[in-house]
This record gives C-alpha cells, structure tokens and sequence, in this order.
C-alpha cells in the first residue's frame, strides 16, 4: 500500500520493486540478455530507426513528385530513394514490426509461458536483423540501389550498376531473422501455454501470430533461395534469369512472388491480431465469432499461399493460369470479410469506451476497408490490366500495410505501452496522433488512386503535367502523417520519464497480460504458471445463440 | 455524363468502356461495403458509449446463421466478379482475325516501332482509327512493359520472348504511351504518343515522306544473306521444310506432338531451332542466336508470314 501511495497510484495497486527492466543494468545486460521482453525492446528501437529511415526516403520521393519535371533530384538518385524506402520498409520495419516487438513482448505473456521456447535463437535472431540491418545501411552509404525492392531479373541480375549484392544479401539476413522468430512461435504456442489453456482459450493475438509464422516459416527460405540465384547470376554470370544466358525473367517473378504474396499477409496478419484485443477490450466484450476470427486468420495464411501469379497476369504467364491465381485471390476477400464483420458485430450493445486506442481502432477499420476492397479492383483480371504497375496499386498496398499494419502496430504501441514501460502516456496527444494519422494517411494515399486510374504508372521520376494536382495532394498529404507519426515518438519517449506510473491493468482489460502479470512485468512474467479457467474475453457470463 | 470527368483516362478503344464499367460497378460495390460498416461502427460506437466505468455488457457469444450469411454472400459476390472479370479478360486478349500487324521493340530508354508497310518510328505509334491492331512485342535488354491507359490495354515486354496486345481506337487523338515496368535510369521517360487517325489519313501517312521498304521485303533480304534460302526452298526439296503456307498452320513436330505456327514459334525456330524439330527433319538448321537483331527477326518473320500458299495448287 506504502508503495502504491508513492507512486501516486490511485487504483491502489502495488507493483513490484524488480520488474524486467530494472532488473539488471548496462549495455550488457541488454545485449546479452534472453529476456522475450528485453529483446523485444531492442527490436522496438531499432525498428523505429529503419521506420525513421524508410520514411526520410519517403519524404524525399514526395518532395521529388511536387512537380512534374523530376527537378528536385536525378533519375538515378530517385530510383534509389523509392528502392530504398521499400526496401528498408518491408525487410526492416513492416515484417518484423508488430511480430518481433509486440508479438515477441506478448506471446509468452499471454499463453501464460516464462519465456519463448529458446530464448538464445531468439536473440540470435535480433543480431542477425542487426547484421542484415548494417549491411543495408552500409549499401545505401556506398551509393544504394536502384531496382526496386522486387529486384526484378534481369535488370538486377546484369543490367544495374549499384549495389544489388549486398543489399540482396541485406534482405536475405532479415528474412532469416523472420524464420527464426516464427519458429519460436509455433514451438512456443505448441508446447508452452499454461494449464488450461486450451487452442479455443488463446487470444485471438495469439491465433494471428501462428498464423503469421507458418507464413514465416515456410514462405521465406524461398525468398532467401531466390535472392541467392539472383546473386550467383549477378557475381558469376549463372544463366538462371537472364534470356541472353539461356535464363527466363518471368522465372525469378514466380519465385519472388511465391514469398512475397504471403508475406503481404505477414504485413497485415498481426495486426488483426491485435485489433481482436483492442476491439475487445475498448467494448468490454468477447469477440464475436471467436473461432470464425481464429479461423480466418489461419484460411487468409494458406490462401496467401496459392495467389502469387496475381502479380503476373500482364507478364505472359498462361491465362489458364492466370485464372486460377484470380479466383483465389477473391476468395481471400472472405476471411477478410468475415473478419471485419465479427468485428463490427463486437462493437453491437458492447460498453465502448473513448481512449486512444479505441481512436486507433477506428482509424485502423476506416482504413483497411479500403484497403481490402481495393484488392478486388487488383484481383479482377480485366481490370489490372490496367491498373497494374501504376499508382492505384501503390495506393491500395500502403492502404494495407502502412493503413493496416502500421496503424495496428501503433494502435497495439499504444494499448500495450502502459504494460511495457509501466508509464501512460497523455490521452489528448494520443487521439491526436490517431486523428493527424487516419487523416494525413487518406489524404496521401486517396488521391493515388485517381492517380493510378488515370493512367500515372509507378516508379516515375517525372510525370505529364495533368497528374500534378493530384500529386501535390499526396504530398500535402505525407506531411501532415509524418507529424502524426513524428508525435508518438516523441511523447511515448517523454512518458518513459516523466508520465504517471501504469496501474497493472489501466483499460479493465481480459487477459493474463493484464491480469495476472505486473506491471511492468518481471523477468519470468509470473511469479507461478497460472493455471486459466476460462474463455478469452469473458468479460461476463457469455450467452450462446 | 462521366465520359468528360477530367479525374478518367480518355476513352477511345473499344475496351474502355467494358473497363471502367466493371471500374464502376466495383466501386460502387466498394462504396456500399465501406458505407455498410463504417455507419455499423459509428451508430454502435455512439449508441454504446460506455455509460458507467463498471458497466458490464451483456456478452454474445456468437450466431452461427450471422456467420454463414456473411461468409456466404462475399463468397457468391466474389465469383459473379470473378466471372465477369474474366470474361472481359479473354476479350481484352483474344485478338479478332484480320488485324493490322505491329512490331514493337523495347529497350533501354525507347520504344521502336514497324509497319509492316516498312515505315518505323520511335517513341510514336500511328494507328487508323476503327481497325484492330496487334501488336507483336519484344524486349531488347530488361523488362518493360507497354501501356496505354486511352485504350485500358497494358502487357509486358519481356527479353527473350514474344508477348503481344490488340486494340481497336475509337477515337482521333494523341495519347499517352508509357512504360509501366521499371527499367532503369531512364524508365520515366520512356514515354510516348500513340495517334489515332483516319484511315485515309493513315494510309496517307504510311506511303508520304521518305520511301520505305516494306518489313517482308527487308526481310527477304536477310533470308538471302543469311542463306536461309539454301535449305528452305519454296518446293520443299531443300534440306529442310518450304515455309510456303507455314504461318497459322499446325505442324507436327519430331517426337510426337505439334505446334501452332505463330510469332513465338518462327522466331524460336530462328534463335533455338533444336527446340522444336519438325516431324521428318534432322536438328542441322544452325542457330542465329546473337546474329540477327529483334527487328531482324520480326522482318524474317514479316516476309514468312507473306509466303502465302498459291491459291489452288496446293493439291499436289
Ligand atoms: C542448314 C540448313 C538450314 C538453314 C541455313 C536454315 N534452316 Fe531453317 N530449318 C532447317 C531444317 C532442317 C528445319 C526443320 C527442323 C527444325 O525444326 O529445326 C528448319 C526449320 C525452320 C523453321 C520451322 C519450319 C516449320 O515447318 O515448322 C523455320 C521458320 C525456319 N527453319 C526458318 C529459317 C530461317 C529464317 C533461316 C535463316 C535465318 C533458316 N531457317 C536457315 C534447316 C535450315
Ligand atoms: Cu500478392
Ligand atoms: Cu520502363
């Protein structure tokens, strides 16, 4: 109680004086350590470093497109700016964004584990996204590369002059980063949960992730594979792509897309993972449709499997084929949709609460109904046609990723942070940065649409003059993100100081996260496995219909 | 109506209208989703607020017939755009016979055309208005891909095979040509004009300025300089088979099977002959890989295509 006075804490709640971040101090204590939640500190700042980066490179391609002549900066040095913004984007913030920092933070916690199952691989697994990430740093400092984040053959393979091998090799470590986080995932959520709890008892948080990691798991030694025959093809001329070597072009596409159709998912999985919660919680409700929603989320991972040749109906791939690839990818708009009815359907005679995540909650369905509704333009055969490679199709992949999962992960920053550095950030600043986000997103993106309907293709470093307008909305646009983006950073990092200490559970929230673990949590998360005696969310005596 | 709407690419082939109809039939589908939820949010959002801090909703578990209607009607909407898309995806790509024949070549920065009738150009395409066109395309060095948006036709040139498109204009003008796959340095300004024009003005255009040497002319040329004359003679008792007729028929080859002569299989008999051997004959034509450039080939096949079958001496 004496403690709980101190800290000013009117709940009355006492935590605990060791708790995982004061347990042990100095550099090394964190770089050696084999805490799930230490590394996943040290993934949420270096991801925040690229995600600085990557969006630096974004401001500049925006500057670039004020006007149409392509006068801010030459060719060659844009090409290198919109290949590493995607670049350090995808490999180096979107993939491990949510899975690596709160996945990594919560999984153990949530499923009632002291730790992921080897705890030494996943700190392998931040060094070898530190390596990667230094090597793409390094790339970028010696001239960067210009082939688009696709790396599409035979342009990297013979053509290019700028560093391809070692960024490649960059993205390459990542990837393996990824498997070795989604390996301890599906070992962890196999073997680890607490007594009592079941497959069906698991927060849906849980559910996206296992979903997210067989994504990982299989689907990245593919693209590791392909990167590498690409490289041999670069360094030693072996004709895999290259027609002039006795190669195919369309061949490194297959390969490519084979991992990054599914890795999409990887950019957008998690993050409905931690809507569940977040719509949960902010209605004080189950989540309608539990095993609809768990279920979607693993139907949206093995789908994603079978769509790659969506990114190739105009690249001579069979139509036979081609049809096959179209109608499973509308077939993904199902989980999709059932996902964001059971959501709606949480919300109905739910207790809803106006907090910040709650804003971002909003924010994030407004958002991703765009995004998933645009996919059918893109999934329409007759219609990509000509859409593709123009910027309806840059528009509807940042609605997704950046729309989805960015605004998943800052949301999920947002209903966690209190349990992650034990401190609550300003309510007023938080819906803030939900409104200046949701807000400065639409006005960037939206316009590209109409940009990409009228015919602008991507990747152009000057453009005819009717689609300036348009273009200077988007930029307009891009600032008004980049302070909503800019004003999280800088309170979350106040809050660490100065903020009020976080009650063990500030939302009411369900879960051992909330429930059973302090706050901050302690090394070993809880002080004996808890033992879970009921469903996830139950927030009440649940009816049956 | 929204024909004029400045925000829409042109209309002027006969595509574009099938396009921006299913365009607009899927935003309005679109709309309506978007529309649907996002009120069931905002009206529940305000209507549930949460009157008391301890207040405890009533929980619903779920609703078994809410799910399969939810679950059914994406799924059904899904195939019916499924099946339309695709229906209009085969028109967009299924050429009509007759068309005008149009050879496009990619590279690293520019688009280089030809005229059957021998005329070419560069980074502009003439066309005639109301006939259909096809173009046979090809990359030099890296992926491109040639676009249209007037027309709603978009298809990639790939190096080291054929891919082609058709369209028919519907309207005289000049229009944006671009350059929708990445390619480099200078991707953005690979751009061009396509002009539509009145068929007289067309054929004007095609016979006015500097006199050219139609495609299967030139082409016969390199059948002669390159000796391919010396095994395909026009009996067919040279060492290999006569091409007399050959475009569009079927041939079958050695080893079973058989095989379409179009575009793709001409230029692959030219650069990889051993590929597909024809039925009866032995793997000694030599490969041109690397001696005749992709105008060259498209000219061989120019003059291929026009060694049409005498009328009615083919009874032998
Ligand atoms: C040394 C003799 C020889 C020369 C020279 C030669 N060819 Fe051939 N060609 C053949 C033989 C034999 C075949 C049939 C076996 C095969 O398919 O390779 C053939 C097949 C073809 C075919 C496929 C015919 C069919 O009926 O399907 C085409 C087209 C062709 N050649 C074009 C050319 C062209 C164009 C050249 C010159 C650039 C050329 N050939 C030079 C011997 C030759
Ligand atoms: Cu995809
Ligand atoms: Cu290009």
């Amino acid at each position: 109680m004496a403690i709980a006075e101190q800290d000013g804490n009117a709940s009355g709640y006492a935590a605990p004086e060791t708790n995982y971040i004061n347990n042990g101090y100095g550099l090394k204590s964190w770089l050696l350590t084999k805490d799930h939640k230490r590394i996943a500190v040290l993934y949420m700042i270096s991801i925040s470093i690229f995600f600085a980066v990557g969006g630096l490179f974004a401001g500049l391609i925006r500057l670039e497109l004020l006007t149409p002549q392509g006068d801010f900066s030459h060719s060659d040095t844009y090409n290198k700016l919109f290949t590493m913004h995607g670049v350090v984007m995808i490999f180096f913030f979107l993939v491990p964004s949510i899975p690596a920092t709160l996945g990594n933070f919560l999984v153990p916690i949530m499923i009632g584990a002291k730790d992921l199952a080897f705890p030494r691989i996943n700190l392998l697994s931040w060094y070898v996204y530190i390596i990667g990430g230094t090597l793409g740093v390094i790339g970028i400092l010696a001239g960067g590369v210009d082939t688009g984040w696709t790396f599409y053959t035979p342009y990297s393979s013979t053509y290019s002059n700028s560093n391809v091998l070692i960024v490649a090799f960059a993205g390459f470590l990542a990837g393996f980063s990824s498997i070795l986080t989604g390996l301890n995932f599906i070992v962890t959520i196999h073997t680890m949960r607490a007594p009592g709890m079941t497959w069906f008892r698991l927060p849906l948080f849980i559910w996206a992730h296992y979903a997210t990691s067989i994504i990982m798991l299989l689907g990245t030694p593919v693209i590791a594979i392909t990167l590498v025959l690409m490289m041999l093809e670069r360094a030693f001329g072996f004709g895999f792509f290259d027609p002039r070597l006795g190669g195919d072009p369309v061949l490194f596409q297959h390969l490519f897309w084979f991992y990054s159709h599914p890795a999409v998912y990887i950019m957008i999985l998690p993050s409905m993972g931690v809507m569940s919660e977040m719509i949960a919680c902010i209605s004080r409700k189950r989540v309608f449709g539990y095993e609809f929603v768990a279920f979607s989320s693993v139907a949206i991972a093995i789908l994603g499997f079978l769509v790659w040749g969506h990114h190739m109906f105009l690249s001579s791939q069979s139509t036979y084929a081609g049809m096959v690839f179209s109608v499973i990818t509308f077939l993904v708009a199902v989980p999709s949709a059932i996902k964001t009815f059971n959501w709606t359907a949480t919300m109905y005679k739910g207790s809803i609460v106006y907090n910040t995540p709650m804003y971002y909650v909003m924010g994030y369905l407004g958002l991703f109904l765009v995004g998933g509704l645009t996919g059918l333009f893109l999934s329409n055969m007759g219609l990509d046609i000509h859409l593709h490679d123009t910027y309806f199709i840059v528009a509807h992949f940042h609605y997704i990723m950046v729309g989805g999962q960015v605004m998943g992960y800052l949301g999920g920053m947002h209903f966690w942070w209190p349990k992650i550095s034990g401190k609550m950030y300003p309510e007023a600043l938080g819906k803030a940065s939900a409104v200046l986000v949701f807000l400065g997103f639409n006005l960037t993106f939206f316009p590209q649409f109409v940009l990409g309907y009228m015919g602008m293709p991507r990747r152009y470093h000057s453009y005819p003059d009717e689609f300036q307008i348009l273009n200077v909305a988007s930029t307009g646009g891009a600032s008004v993100l980049a302070l909503g983006y800019l004003l999280p950073g800088i309170y979350l990092i106040w809050s660490i100081f100065k903020g009020a200490n976080a009650p063990q559970n500030p939302w009411g929230a369900k879960g051992l996260e909330w429930e059973v673990a302090d706050t901050p949590p302690t090394t070993f998360n809880f002080e004996s496995t808890p033992v879970v005696t009921e469903e996830a969310y139950q927030y009440g005596p649940i009816e049956e219909h | 109506m929204w024909t004029d709407f400045p925000l829409f690419p042109e209309q002027a082939s006969s595509f574009a209208l099938k396009v921006d109809g299913i365009y607009f039939a899927t935003v309005l589908l679109s709309v309506f989703f978007a529309a649907l939820v996002s009120v069931l949010v905002i009206i529940f959002a305000i209507k549930y607020r949460r009157k008391s801090p301890d207040e405890i909703p009533r929980q619903i578990a779920g609703h078994i017939g809410l799910e399969i209607f939810w679950t059914a009607i994406p799924l059904v909407l899904a195939l019916g755009m499924f099946v339309w898309s695709t229906v209009l995806y085969f028109h967009i790509t299924t050429p009509p016979a007759n068309t005008l024949e149009m050879y496009v070549v990619g590279k690293q920065w520019m688009w280089k055309l030809q005229h059957p009738e021998g005329k070419r150009e560069i980074n502009e395409l003439h066309v005639p208005l109301g006939q259909p066109v096809r173009l046979t395309m090809t990359s030099e060095d890296v992926l491109h891909s040639f676009y249209i948006p007037a027309f709603r036709v978009k298809k990639d040139v790939v190096p080291g095979r054929y891919t082609s498109l058709w369209f028919e204009a519907t309207k005289i003008g000049s229009y944006h040509l671009f350059c929708a796959e990445y390619c480099g340095t200078e991707h953005s300004r690979m751009i061009g004009k396509v002009h539509v024009m009145e068929p007289q003005d067309y054929q004007n255009w095609l016979t006015g300025g500097v006199a050219n040497e139609p495609m299967e002319v030139a082409g016969e040329r390199l059948f002669e300089q390159y000796a391919c004359h010396t095994c395909h003679k026009v009996d067919g008792k040279g060492r290999g088979p006569s091409l007399v007729g050959l475009y569009g028929k079927s041939v079958g080859l050695e080893g079973g099977g058989s095989a379409v002569v179009n575009e793709a299989y001409i230029r692959e008999s030219i650069l990889n002959p051993a590929v597909k051997l024809v039925a009866g004959y032995k793997p000694i034509m030599p490969t041109f890989k690397g001696q005749i450039s992709e105008e060259g080939v498209m000219q061989l096949i120019a003059y291929v295509k026009s060694l049409k079958a005498p009328e009615l001496t083919s009874v032998e």
